[in-house]
């Protein structure tokens, strides 16, 4: 049995009291509990405090660029579909400019599971709205508050059917360990957006703020489509933690392992013999 | 230069099938064992225009075209009209005989007569050119055969009966055109344009991921990787846009494919972060850039060699690249595959640069060997030395790389200045290490640089200096030229990096040195000035979207010298 041990303790740049703690120590444990040690998964980030998770554990990781992380993801998953690939990073990095990636991604419905590390501001820049900032929420970037509406990751990808939808909170790491594990062991594009309270940055959507409204579904059939996309409207008062939607969908990608992959010579002659 | 050869030009507007025809005549010339070099021009639109597929047949090999035309085969009065100042002495023009051919040498095909539904036109201007050069009916006829087997015997035998009334029909008719080359050349040869030659030498290195997103003029890689890779285990994936395409490939080639991106000159400006990534990843990627006219949209379907300092410079930072320009198919394939064993071996992006032009241009090659073609370096499965480090430095600056996934050996590639063990640093000595470390394998690729190719005199009067797609025109120009002044050629297809000691004599021996290039400010000759110091005296720059042709270049000689 793996101990969580095995993916080690770092030294890490998060402020303290940082959500990150939460989910990193969640997706250890989520690991452990499925028997994967770190070289059996594969770990790909984008920029920012989240997107720096994977130089905090013991894991193959490819932490690449801003908003890229789901093209890098993907094209690991397709060369080698074999191998876990759990994408890892924030609002800013996964809806905002890596938007239309994240679009595109939950149409081709690889086996992926991504974790938003959902803040609602933009930390490492100190301070900016980011894609789920509430229309009015005040900043020093936008001081006389946000002109634009937050994007709803949950009713987005319920709308365009994603193949696994859930919410979760850091302060919930019970459930926040059983849901990364059933995004995990879900095929196809598991999405987790996970609420995780900049304390640095982030004055509106505070822990005791989440802490009033987060309650964990229980009667919820994730398999109504028409229940889920009500739900997902749900974000004021009361907000829904768990599985939203699932739905069983073709999964993109199921070629074998390129990297053990050499051609036939003689397929190659013949290929060339269809241009004669 | 070819003794004799013949000028075919089919002109119409796009939807008209000027493709089609020009595919299966040039398929069946190269079946005859004829040599041909094809010039496509064609406009940004899916109807309508005008448009020209050139067919250039020769009882020699080819490395350009001409504008001087011998056969126009026209679909549509535009083209006789735009056409009639190009026309040599004795050309024949083919037309339906609604056309007016303006009392030209002409055939003028009664398509009522030979076939029964305008469906079979195309089919019976096919049968009236073949005839017109002299291909053995049972060429074509084969060909129709197995172009139209998938629509059943009906079609195939509706097709084969216009094809042969066509055919006969010509030999009734008075014209004065006689084709003069010889049947019964080389056999057994393929047709293939820039294109698919490089998605061919892909496959021969081993390319099995591309991403792509569709974009004119390079789209014909992806398309011929996709349409003839699959059964040999290719994976793709036609992506969100360029930044997708870039980031996929990367993340594919971390984990093991050898994975290839291909675009243009837009494409390829959004695709400039992620060549960023892979230079200090050390992942290794093959991108494939296909030149078109600029800035932005430009001239989107047509030819230009403006994209060497994109390519040169693209990505922010400092890290090791290699660029090729091939100048045929053959370089296409093979030089592609080279690409695919210098990106593995130094574990950073190569680049094939070629335009338009090459990419359409179809060429009767000798089949390439596959044989005789070296191994592609491969990256390691295992790491069994101890503990292992994806930066490790080095005295050449290559890091063993690893693919994650298949032993318990941890691999992990970071876009961020790295210690060896991959975790981020600022230190500022190992920041300055691993910098260094980068550019230690720029000196393994440069010790690794194709030298450029001299053709002509010694020490001549003028020297023209060229790459890519370019080598043909200059040396038919060459050879055309009787001003009574020395000549010589030296064509780069590899643009960078540059070693002087393989050409600096050669532009210090020369009376004056030419550059000629597609692009309006002799950007190749601005880097060997910048290089090597050295300063070319005289320039002939095409940049009207049309490719270079010796004519240009003989004009552009005759004003200098």
């Amino acid at each position: 049995m793996v101990s969580i041990e095995e993916y080690g303790e770092y030294e890490t740049a998060w402020c303290p009291g940082c959500g990150n703690f939460s989910i990193i120590k969640c997706l250890k444990q989520a690991l452990a509990e499925q028997d994967l040690a770190p070289h059996d998964i594969i770990i790909s980030s984008g920029i920012g405090q989240a997107a720096k998770l994977p130089h905090y554990m013991r894991c193959n990781m490819f932490n690449g660029l801003h908003g890229r992380s789901l093209p890098v993801a993907q094209g690991i998953k397709m060369a080698n579909p074999e191998i876990p690939v759990i994408v890892t990073s924030g609002d800013g990095c996964s809806y905002g400019e890596g938007g239309n990636h994240f679009l595109a991604a939950l149409r081709r419905n690889m086996d992926l599971t991504v974790l938003v590390h959902d803040n609602q501001i933009y930390g490492l820049t100190k301070g900016q709205a980011s894609p789920t900032t509430a229309r009015g929420h005040v900043t020093k970037a936008q001081p006389e508050g946000n002109r634009s509406d937050g994007f709803n990751p949950v009713a987005t990808t319920v709308a365009m059917r994603a193949s696994f939808v859930a919410r979760a909170f850091t302060g919930e790491p019970g459930h926040l360990v059983a849901t990364i594990k059933e995004a995990m062991t879900h095929r196809g594009f598991s999405l987790v957006d996970i609420l995780q309270p900049c304390v640095s940055f982030n004055k509106v959507n505070t822990y005791a703020w989440y802490k009033e409204r987060v309650h964990i579904l229980e009667d919820h059939d994730p398999t109504d489509w028409a229940a889920a996309m009500t739900l997902s409207e749900e974000f004021g008062d009361r907000i829904p933690l768990g599985v939203i939607y699932r739905e069983d969908k073709p999964v993109f990608g199921l070629g074998g392992r390129l990297a053990e992959h050499a051609y036939d010579k003689n397929d190659l002659k013949a290929v060339l013999q269809s241009y004669t | 230069m070819p003794e004799k050869s013949v000028n075919i030009v089919i002109g119409g507007a796009a939807g008209q099938g000027l493709v089609t025809i020009g595919q299966l005549l040039s398929k069946a010339i190269t079946r005859a064992g004829h040599h041909l070099l094809v010039t496509q021009r064609y406009m940004s639109r899916i109807r309508g225009g005008h448009n020209t597929y050139a067919i250039r047949m020769g009882e020699e090999e080819m490395l350009g075209g001409t504008e001087t035309i011998d056969i126009l085969a026209a679909l549509n009065a535009e083209t006789l009209d735009k056409h009639l100042d190009a026309m040599s002495a004795g050309a024949l023009v083919v037309a339906g005989d609604d056309l007016d051919t303006k009392g030209l040498n002409a055939l003028r095909i009664p398509y009522e007569k030979l076939a029964s539904k305008p469906l079979f036109h195309n089919t019976a201007m096919l049968g009236v050119l073949g005839r017109a050069v002299n291909l053995d009916l049972g060429i074509l006829e084969e060909l129709l055969r197995q172009t139209f087997a998938k629509k059943g015997d009906e079609v195939v035998g509706a097709n084969l009966d216009v094809l042969r009334k066509a055919y006969a029909w010509v030999s009734d008719q008075d014209h004065d055109f006689f084709c003069d080359i010889k049947p019964g050349g080389p056999k057994g040869r393929m047709m293939v344009n820039g294109n698919e030659a490089i998605g061919l030498g892909a496959l021969a290195a081993g390319c099995n991921f591309v991403s792509f997103y569709p974009m004119t003029p390079a789209t014909g890689v992806a398309m011929a990787l996709v349409a003839k890779g699959a059964p040999l285990g290719l994976q793709y994936e036609q992506v969100e846009d360029e930044i997708a395409a870039m980031n996929m490939a990367i993340g594919a080639s971390y984990a093991g494919a050898k994975a290839l991106v291909t675009t243009s000159g837009g494409g390829f400006a959004l695709m400039e972060e992620g060549v960023s990534l892979a230079g200090v990843s050390e992942t290794p990627l093959v991108c494939v850039v296909v030149q078109r006219p600029g800035p932005a949209t430009g001239l989107p379907t047509r030819t230009e060699q403006a994209d060497l300092n994109l390519v040169l410079h693209s990505g922010h930072g400092e890290f090791p690249r290699a660029i090729f320009a091939p100048a045929t198919p053959e370089d296409c394939f093979y030089l592609t595959h080279r690409a695919f064993d210098l990106a593995e071996t130094y574990q950073t992006p190569i680049f094939i640069l070629s335009e338009q032009y090459l990419a359409d241009s179809y060429r009767d090659v000798e089949p390439f060997d596959l044989d005789d073609l070296p191994e592609v370096a491969a990256p390691l499965l295992e790491w069994k030395e101890g503990d292992y480090k994806r930066y490790v430095l080095t005295d050449d600056g290559i890091s063993p790389r690893v693919v994650p996934g298949f032993s318990e050996t941890l691999v992990r590639a970071d876009s961020h200045i790295h210690a060896e063990d991959s975790s981020i640093t600022e230190e500022k000595s190992l920041s300055v290490a691993m910098n260094s470390k980068l550019l230690r394998k720029g000196a393994g690729l440069f010790e690794e640089v194709i030298g450029p190719d001299y053709y002509g005199a010694d020490n001549p009067d003028a020297l023209l200096v060229c790459w890519g797609a370019n080598l043909g025109a200059c040396l038919e120009a060459m050879d055309r030229y009787d001003g009574g002044k020395s000549l010589a050629v030296l064509h780069f297809k590899q643009v960078y990096p540059l070693r002087e000691e393989q050409f600096m004599d050669h532009l210090e021996g020369a009376g004056r040195v030419i550059a000629v290039e597609g692009n309006a400010t002799a950007q190749f000759a601005q880097l060997i000035a910048r290089e090597t110091g050295f300063m070319t005296s005289d320039r002939i720059l095409r940049f009207d979207g049309r490719a270079m042709t010796w004519e240009y270049v003989l004009k552009g000689l005759t004003d200098i010298l």
